[in-house]
């Protein structure tokens, strides 16, 4: 038997904490438990779990303080794991470094589904997976080569790049600003409306029926997010 | 009569007003020299023993040592010198009193005239400010002074004061009689202890005789009983103690523009006294008041002020004559008594044209007529007033010449027909016709014309003037009468029916008015509408101030209006703090080009409205103050509706919100206690047999449940108005496929179909919101279509907005019930299928939609037959793309 992933769940409700260990253990990873912000930080520098999901509402701090301490600490995926809906909040614990959230009330699958999608990037980051296929499109980011249905796609430039981006963290949303950011490195002021239509033509180029997209979507506010490889 | 004994509501009124109001006591003497002021100031010192705080506003101490001395017991405030015309005048500093707020503060000279150029022309305008500031009052009156006195003392003195004070601020004082007797006084003055400025010295010496202060003191005496006598009055209304006053007497004063009217006033005045009586002083108003010069005018305004300073309401009333008028209004005001003037008219006038008060005695029955003399002013000699001749006479006199000459010639030619005298009477046509049409004068004109005519060209002997024939001299009277008769009787109806148009004009503008403040919808257009109005009907420029605590701020101007000075601006302030008229034409602050009068409502004093004349003139005619008064009562009315309609429309809204509560608390009991309960025993069930079944109701319910709760949550943010917006360009593929993907389980069973044309542009709209307001649309769509029918999107661009629908195929919305699907927990009735919902979606979508500026329409489509439901997202948020210069 290999070992085990480890997953620290951090919620101040024992309902959750269980109903959440009771399906991490049913699909085979090791779930440990957190009932506030310092336990969780002891957790995390003894234990080293693989992953880390993180309830914003805690008894002793701010969830969303803790975001930046756990990244600096550890290289653990952090998932936030919250019933503040607020967009605003969503975003901040993006770009602070989450790197993916979920909304209370949830679905188990859901949440299984982002736990191995976060534990198939860590496998394959720092250019691991060079490569990924997502339906009939595949991506090279080595080669700066995307084909679709065995023939090439020409993107410009800044399609590419902001595909790239995606493509680093498939299945996890990547915000406006952290794509722009890579887009457009020398604007200040980052208008949303050219990445609109940046990702409109990716889309032109990608997508079966772009009215209806599947392999770049939306997270109204927020930003956008790569259909995870099968 | 128990209707006697009930508590009068004015008068408890006008003791309510006092309260909180300084107290005003005067020291009220026979003649000057009597030492009130040396009283007054001993008063005072005793006042100020007592631990009150007083201060001298002003005293005159004449060198007088006495005087001198007791000053100086007291605080001083040093008086506020006035530039006027080279002389330097000190005054009494109303402000700094005002500021230094001492409890009791002296001032001497109740009836002195302040310098041009003070705030108040008198003053005991400035000792009311005092008082209505709440601080007390000590002054000093002699006797002469006192307004309804005036005549009196004038008569038996043969000295006219012109500094008077009303009687209605002796009526409020307390007043206590400086008296010695008239053969100390007289010592007094020999020994120089009493001032005389130099000038009057010659007219006073004949002033202090025995008698004449024997007659003045007990002139004092008197007014001070009847003083005392009126607060007892007071009192007894207030309490409505038995035994009150006599009963139902009304005195009505008719005055004219004449001088002598205000002599008329004060008698009233006395008579309402003796009588403790309501008077009113009226002017009929008739044909002959248009032809007033400008110093009668003023005369009348003056009258009619000075009546209602002495505390008669006033009247102006049109009618076709005096004697019309004053018996309707007579009638009117149920009046006991009438005082009347004796004609200053000839006895010549009188026998032509009926004595006024000879008819007024026969036509009036049951009413006193008191007729009262001219008084010592002797009949002015009114200068003629010039009448020029109108262009339009010298045309009117032209046709009457050239009816006679068309007559003459008409005479001529029938002469051989028809006798002599008969001829005479074709003279009648023009003569009656110039009478009728054109007034006396061209009348008489033409009666004269005709004669002459008729005389020259028919009366043998012919073309000579001689009228041999006596029978013809009788010719040539009967046309003359008849243009006189035929002249009179035709004025007579064009007056009445002029007076009847100018009452309907004035009747006109004031439904006009009156219409144009209903049709204001805002505060705003109300106020703009009422600076419009007036400057319209009274031909003025208007402006509209409002309070605020840096001063009157300008609210509303007609035309409009930036440069209002300083001046202006205090005599709207004090418009408004008084509720008495300020400025041009007013008593306060004259020196301001605009005159202000006080806007009330039935809740206080709303502004001040500004009247001024484009010439810098008066800004209101006397004769138009009626009409300004009723202009204002509109007005007043208008605020008072418009502040109505919105405590209703807030009453409405609170009931509406009542009304939502309710909704929801039975909502929320019923909505979440189904799937509770259904959560609960499928729990419980599972316990004893698991089952797959059982745990997908679960499932079901508690989603169910989790929309519910999420929708509350985004009601409840609609409802408090509190929606965090970030709008940011939005493309509607993205804004539809989220709300697609995330409508999955309410969708399942139906295709969506997405039909948006490919270069829709961005829009700038909160991504968040419309994926909300989505959702509940896709999600209403699945609960209310046909199964398995297909959801469409469309997407559509019109000329200034872009259209988003969602189009289900099901029964639709039932007719009649588009907009109401839109209000908090409608569920329509009619639907023939029980669905789970809260009602609350498509309100959410509403108020999602409306707080991004978009709106929602719902609507039924034919064919298929389906519900339709659209937002509207108008042009200005359709995004116009920049332009990426770094992209190729």
């Amino acid at each position: 038997m290999t070992l085990r992933h480890k997953i620290l769940i951090v919620d101040d409700e024992p309902h959750i904490r269980r109903l959440i260990q009771a399906a991490l253990t049913r699909a085979g990873y090791e779930g440990m438990e957190a009932d506030n912000g310092r336990s969780a930080l002891d957790l995390l520098r003894r234990d080293r779990p693989d992953i880390l999901l993180l309830d914003l509402g805690l008894p002793d701090r701010d969830g969303l303080e803790l975001v930046p301490l756990i990244k600096q600490q550890s290289d653990t995926t952090l998932i936030v794991v919250s019933a503040r809906d607020a967009t605003d909040e969503k975003v901040a614990a993006l770009d602070l470094g989450a790197d993916d959230y979920l909304t209370k009330p949830f679905d188990t699958d859901e949440l299984l589904a982002r736990v191995r999608v976060a534990l198939r990037n860590r496998l394959t980051r720092d250019g691991a997976a060079s490569a990924l296929t997502v339906g009939d499109v595949s991506i090279d980011l080595l080669a700066h080569k995307v084909t679709r249905a065995g023939a090439e796609v020409h993107l410009t430039p800044k399609e590419f790049t902001a595909l790239a981006q995606l493509a680093r963290f498939p299945g996890r949303v990547i915000t406006h600003s952290q794509i722009m950011a890579q887009v457009w490195p020398n604007e200040v002021d980052h208008h949303v409306e050219y990445l609109r239509v940046l990702v409109r033509g990716l889309r032109q180029k990608l997508e079966d029926d772009p009215q209806q997209p599947r392999i770049i979507t939306n997270e109204p506010g927020i930003g956008y997010r790569l259909r995870p490889a099968e | 009569m128990n209707d006697q004994r009930r508590p009068d509501p004015e008068s408890f009124l006008r003791v309510a007003a006092q309260e909180g109001r300084g107290r005003l006591k005067i020291f009220l003497g026979a003649a000057p020299g009597v030492g009130k002021t040396y009283e007054m100031l001993t008063d005072g010192r005793q006042r100020r023993d007592a631990g009150i705080d007083v201060v001298i506003g002003v005293v005159e101490t004449h060198g007088r040592r006495e005087t001198e001395a007791l000053v100086q017991h007291h605080e001083l405030i040093p008086r506020l010198t006035v530039d006027h015309k080279g002389h330097r005048l000190g005054e009494m500093d109303v402000d700094a009193i005002l500021a230094r707020r001492p409890q009791l503060a002296l001032v001497d000279e109740l009836a002195h005239s302040n310098a041009p150029g003070s705030r108040h022309p008198k003053r005991y305008q400035d000792v009311e400010e005092l008082l209505d500031a709440g601080i007390d009052v000590y002054s000093t009156l002699n006797i002469q002074h006192v307004e309804s006195l005036n005549d009196v003392v004038a008569s038996f003195t043969r000295v006219r004061v012109r500094e008077t004070v009303p009687d209605s601020i002796l009526e409020q004082a307390e007043i206590e009689v400086v008296d010695i007797p008239p053969d100390e006084l007289i010592e007094r003055l020999k020994d120089g202890k009493v001032y005389i400025p130099q000038e009057a010295s010659r007219a006073l010496g004949h002033f202090f005789s025995k008698s004449n202060l024997t007659a003045l003191r007990e002139l004092a005496l008197r007014r001070a009983a009847q003083a005392v006598d009126a607060q007892m009055l007071e009192h007894v209304r207030a309490h409505a103690l038995a035994g009150s006053f006599a009963a139902g007497e009304r005195i009505v004063v008719a005055v004219s523009e004449l001088p002598h009217a205000a002599g008329l006033v004060r008698a009233g005045k006395r008579l309402a006294d003796a009588l403790k009586a309501p008077w009113t002083t009226v002017h009929i108003e008739t044909q002959r008041d248009r032809y007033f010069a400008d110093a009668d005018r003023h005369q009348l305004a003056d009258t009619l002020a000075l009546a209602s300073r002495l505390g008669a309401s006033t009247a102006s009333i049109p009618a076709a004559n005096v004697v019309e008028g004053l018996h309707r209004f007579a009638l009117d005001a149920r009046a006991t008594q009438i005082v009347i003037g004796k004609s200053a008219r000839s006895w010549w006038f009188e026998r032509r044209h009926g004595s006024v008060v000879d008819q007024l005695v026969r036509t009036i029955g049951d009413v006193a007529i008191h007729v009262l003399p001219g008084g010592d002013t002797p009949p002015v000699k009114r200068a003629p007033v010039y009448r020029p001749v109108r262009w339009g006479q010298a045309i009117e006199f032209g046709w009457s010449l050239l009816m006679v000459a068309a007559m003459t010639t008409i005479g001529r030619l029938l002469l051989e027909l028809i006798d002599l005298g008969n001829i005479a009477l074709l003279y009648l046509v023009p003569v009656m016709f110039a009478a009728a049409s054109f007034g006396l004068r061209a009348g008489l004109f033409t009666g004269i014309a005709s004669s002459l005519a008729y005389n020259f060209f028919f009366l043998p002997p012919t073309s000579t003037l001689t009228v041999n024939n006596p029978e013809n001299i009788v010719s040539i009277l009967v046309l003359l009468g008849v243009a006189i008769v035929t002249s009179q009787f035709a004025a007579r109806v064009r007056a009445q029916a002029e007076l009847a148009g100018s009452s309907a004009r004035q009747n006109a503008a004031l439904a006009s008015f009156s219409r144009q403040l209903t049709a204001s919808v805002t505060q705003d257009e109300l106020m703009q509408a009422i600076c419009a109005e007036v400057a319209r009907l009274l031909d003025v420029r208007t402006v509209l101030l409002l309070p605020s605590p840096d001063g009157p701020i300008l609210a509303a101007a007609f035309p409009p209006e930036d440069r209002l000075d300083e001046i202006e601006r205090a005599a709207a302030q004090w418009a408004m703090d008084n509720e008495q008229p300020a400025g041009r034409g007013s008593s306060t602050l004259t020196a301001s080009d605009w005159l202000f009068h006080p806007l009330g409502t039935s809740r206080g004093v709303l502004g001040a409205l500004g009247m001024a004349r484009e010439d810098a003139g008066e800004p209101l005619r006397s004769d138009r103050l009626p009409l300004l008064m009723s202009l204002l009562d509109q007005a007043s009315i208008a605020f008072d509706r418009m502040a109505l309609e919105e405590e209703n429309l807030i009453a409405r809204q609170i009931g509406e919100r009542d009304r939502l509560r309710a909704a929801l608390l039975s909502s929320v009991g019923h909505d979440l206690r189904t799937p509770l309960t259904t959560i609960l025993s499928a729990a419980q069930e599972m316990k004893l047999h698991p089952s797959q079944a059982l745990a997908d109701t679960v499932e079901t319910e508690a989603r169910r449940l989790n929309r519910f709760v999420a929708n509350l949550l985004d009601m409840v943010r609609v409802e408090a108005g509190a929606l965090p917006m970030k709008p940011e360009a939005t493309d509607l593929f993205d804004a539809v496929a989220s709300a697609v993907q995330d409508s999955r389980a309410a969708l399942a069973g139906h295709d969506v179909t997405v039909d948006i044309p490919p270069d829709i542009p961005l829009v700038r709209v909160d991504p968040v919101l419309l994926h909300h307001c989505l959702i509940n649309l896709l999600d209403n769509a699945g609960r209310y279509a046909d199964p398995d029918t297909p959801v469409l999107i469309a997407g559509r661009r019109t000329p200034d907005a872009l259209l988003l629908s969602v189009i289900d195929q099901g029964p639709g919305i039932p007719p009649g019930q588009e907009k109401r699907v839109f209000e908090t927990f409608t569920r329509l009735e009619g639907s023939d299928r029980v669905r789970h919902g809260t009602g609350l979606g498509l309100a959410i979508v509403k108020g999602f939609a409306e707080a991004m500026g978009l709106s929602v329409e719902a609507g039924n489509q034919v064919s298929p037959q389906g519900a339709r439901f659209t937002i509207h997202i108008p042009g200005r948020l359709i995004v116009t793309m920049p332009v990426d210069r770094d992209d190729p």
